[in-house]
């Protein structure tokens, strides 16, 4: 049977307030166990929730930042379970009334093409804290730092039909989220992570199938791993005629399997009630039209602009606008040399063979977009070479250099970089490389005419290892103006 | 309405709490009265009704992204009935 995938995604983004949703405990990550839980984080007897201000606007600049219905009226509520991560009993999150109604996103796939996933909703809750299994002496360890930090639940429709949409939609919520600055966007200390709701159903029938959830999945490559193993698991059970069982689910990347994670006797039943010791909040026009003026220009448009207005290819465009600071460093290096294609070609090209070289971000290269810029403007005017600008580049990203525009033209001249056009000085070095290499000369004389264009390729090898930075286009001219003298 | 001692179970199970069968039957009693209660006042047409959330209309205050807590663990943890290298210490929980 041909069967349909469903996949729905539910992402946690932790936004970057320096204090907690409701408390001013810290939010800073990796301090010591609790010394940033205080009395409100830890549900001690007779405190009081405060809401931040601050959460409430990254909620807001993004729910405008996918065109989403604003919440003007949002209210939180009390969804209540155990666990020794959650001191007070219940979770303070928004059941019916979240801060960010329905819009919708555009992800990127890889062949160039887009499409349209909507978003049902976005809403406002606290974090719980993290249990520490290990090294307690067949205790559990609890650390509340993390109780009480701000996170925004962004829940999809049903819409993408495989696990590289899926990964595709993931990665576009961690670029639109960390180009508003709402999110750090750091998935290893967990600031971003993907609950995977994945069904199966025929194709063409309406109804959805039994789905299960695959919890806390925290990065792009296993969303796609992970939905990609359940898949196949789901598709084995049903050939074989069996049921799914509704469940949550987690993935172990080093078996690259999906195993079920708990089975309750009880279904859940969280029991939500609007919190008391909030109230609601209230937003008018006023402060929705005034986080809307202090939206960034977003990744969507940023591609749009770099293909209809520069030209780039949208599969580039695309590359190089998901990450705010990479755009950042290619358009400043693209308007200084004011080519943007040369601009995309060295970022997608050397900059990021660079970058993982050396295994640092872009905001920690040692060259600097200013001096990207300034070292592509010396190939236009012809002062470099092709490999002379990456000889000088690659110099400068090992540290030769500094944070100066004047050390790229101090290191061309002392690597002797410099592109020679001049075909007066050309000639007297093709001359000397001739009279050097007499029976290289014997040899290309004796070739066929139709065979003569690619016998000259010695000649230039040597011209151009005797003087670096040698043009190479007048290198051909004059070197086929005085072989074919010769004969 | 009427909840049968199962539901009654549910919900202890649910609140931690541990009830013999006489309590049970107490429980079985007296919450089905509260909802007897609830349904008196679900007879009431409130559509033309706002919900209320505060008498005074008022609406949730908004605090500064300020921190203004500082670490207070030595303090917090004296009430824990146990902690170790700054962690609560609570039974294993396996997931």
């Amino acid at each position: 049977m041909e069967w349909e995938v469903v996949i729905g995604l539910e992402i946690h983004a932790q936004l970057a307030t320096k204090s907690k949703i409701f408390s001013g405990a810290a939010t800073a990550y990796g301090a010591e166990a609790n010394t940033q839980a205080c009395a409100v984080d830890l549900g001690l007897p007779g405190v009081l929730p405060v809401f931040n201000e601050e959460a409430l606007r990254m909620a807001v600049k993004f729910g405008l930042a996918i065109d989403a219905e604003i919440g003007h009226r949002s209210v939180f509520d009390r969804k209540n379970y155990f666990y020794p991560d959650l001191p007070k009993g219940y979770q303070t999150t928004q059941l019916h009334h979240p801060i960010v109604g329905k819009g919708h996103i555009e992800i990127e796939l890889e062949d160039g093409s887009t499409r349209i996933i909507n978003v049902t909703r976005a809403h406002l809750e606290e974090d719980a804290g993290k249990s520490v299994h290990e090294g307690f002496n067949g205790m559990t360890g609890i650390d509340l730092n993390r109780a009480g930090t701000p996170l925004i639940e962004i829940v999809s429709e049903p819409e993408m039909r495989n696990a590289k949409e899926a990964a595709a939609y993931f990665r576009k919520m961690h670029s639109i989220v960390t180009y508003l600055g709402i999110c750090d966007g750091d998935l290893s200390q967990g600031s971003m992570r993907c609950d995977c709701n994945v069904s199966l159903r025929p194709k063409g029938q309406q109804e959805f199938g039994t789905r299960t959830e695959i919890k806390n999945v925290n990065s792009f490559r296993n969303v796609e791993r992970a939905i990609e193993a359940e898949i196949e698991r789901q598709m084995d059970i049903l050939e074989d005629g069996g049921k799914i069982v509704q469940e949550t689910r987690l993935y172990d990347a080093d078996k690259n399997e999906t195993r079920a994670m708990r089975s309750k006797e009880v279904a859940n039943d969280y029991r939500y009630f609007p919190c008391p010791d909030l109230l609601p909040v209230i937003i008018d026009d006023e402060y929705v039209n005034n986080v809307r003026a202090t939206l960034p220009e977003l990744p969507t448009s940023k591609r749009e602009r770099f293909v209809n207005d520069h030209g780039l290819s949208p599969v580039d465009a695309a590359v190089l606008a998901s990450d705010r600071d990479l755009a950042h460093y290619f358009e400043t290096a693209a308007k200084l040399v004011n080519d943007y294609k040369l601009a995309a070609n060295w970022v997608q090209g050397d900059v990021s063979a660079a970058l993982n070289r050396l295994e640092v971000s872009i905001n920690e290269l040692p060259v600097s977009a200013q001096q990207l810029g300034r070292i592509l403007s010396l190939i236009k005017d012809n002062t470099l070479n092709n490999g002379g600008a990456k000889e000088v580049f690659t110099a400068m990203a090992d540290g030769k250099g500094d944070d100066s525009l004047e050390c790229i033209d101090t290191l061309v001249d002392s690597m002797g970089l410099k592109q020679v056009s001049d075909s007066g000085a050309i000639e007297a070095i093709v001359d000397q490389v001739l009279t050097d290499n007499p029976k290289l000369v014997e040899g290309y004389l004796a070739t066929p005419e139709d065979k003569r264009a690619k016998a000259i390729g010695p000649f230039i090898g040597l011209t151009r290892k005797a003087a670096k930075g040698v043009n190479p286009q007048v290198v051909m001219d004059v070197l086929k103006k005085k072989l074919s003298e010769l004969g | 309405m009427a909840l049968d001692q199962q539901q009654v179970r549910d919900i202890a199970d649910l609140a931690r709490l541990q009830l013999d069968d006489n309590q049970i039957t107490e429980y079985q009693k007296n919450l089905s009265n509260i909802l007897d209660l609830v349904d008196q006042l679900s007879a009431v047409d409130t559509s033309a009704v706002e919900p209320l959330a505060h008498p005074l209309d008022a609406v949730q205050r908004l605090r500064a992204d300020e921190v203004s807590e500082s670490n207070q663990r030595e303090h917090f943890q004296q009430c824990a009935p146990q902690t170790e290298n700054g962690y609560y210490l609570v039974p294993r929980v396996v997931e």
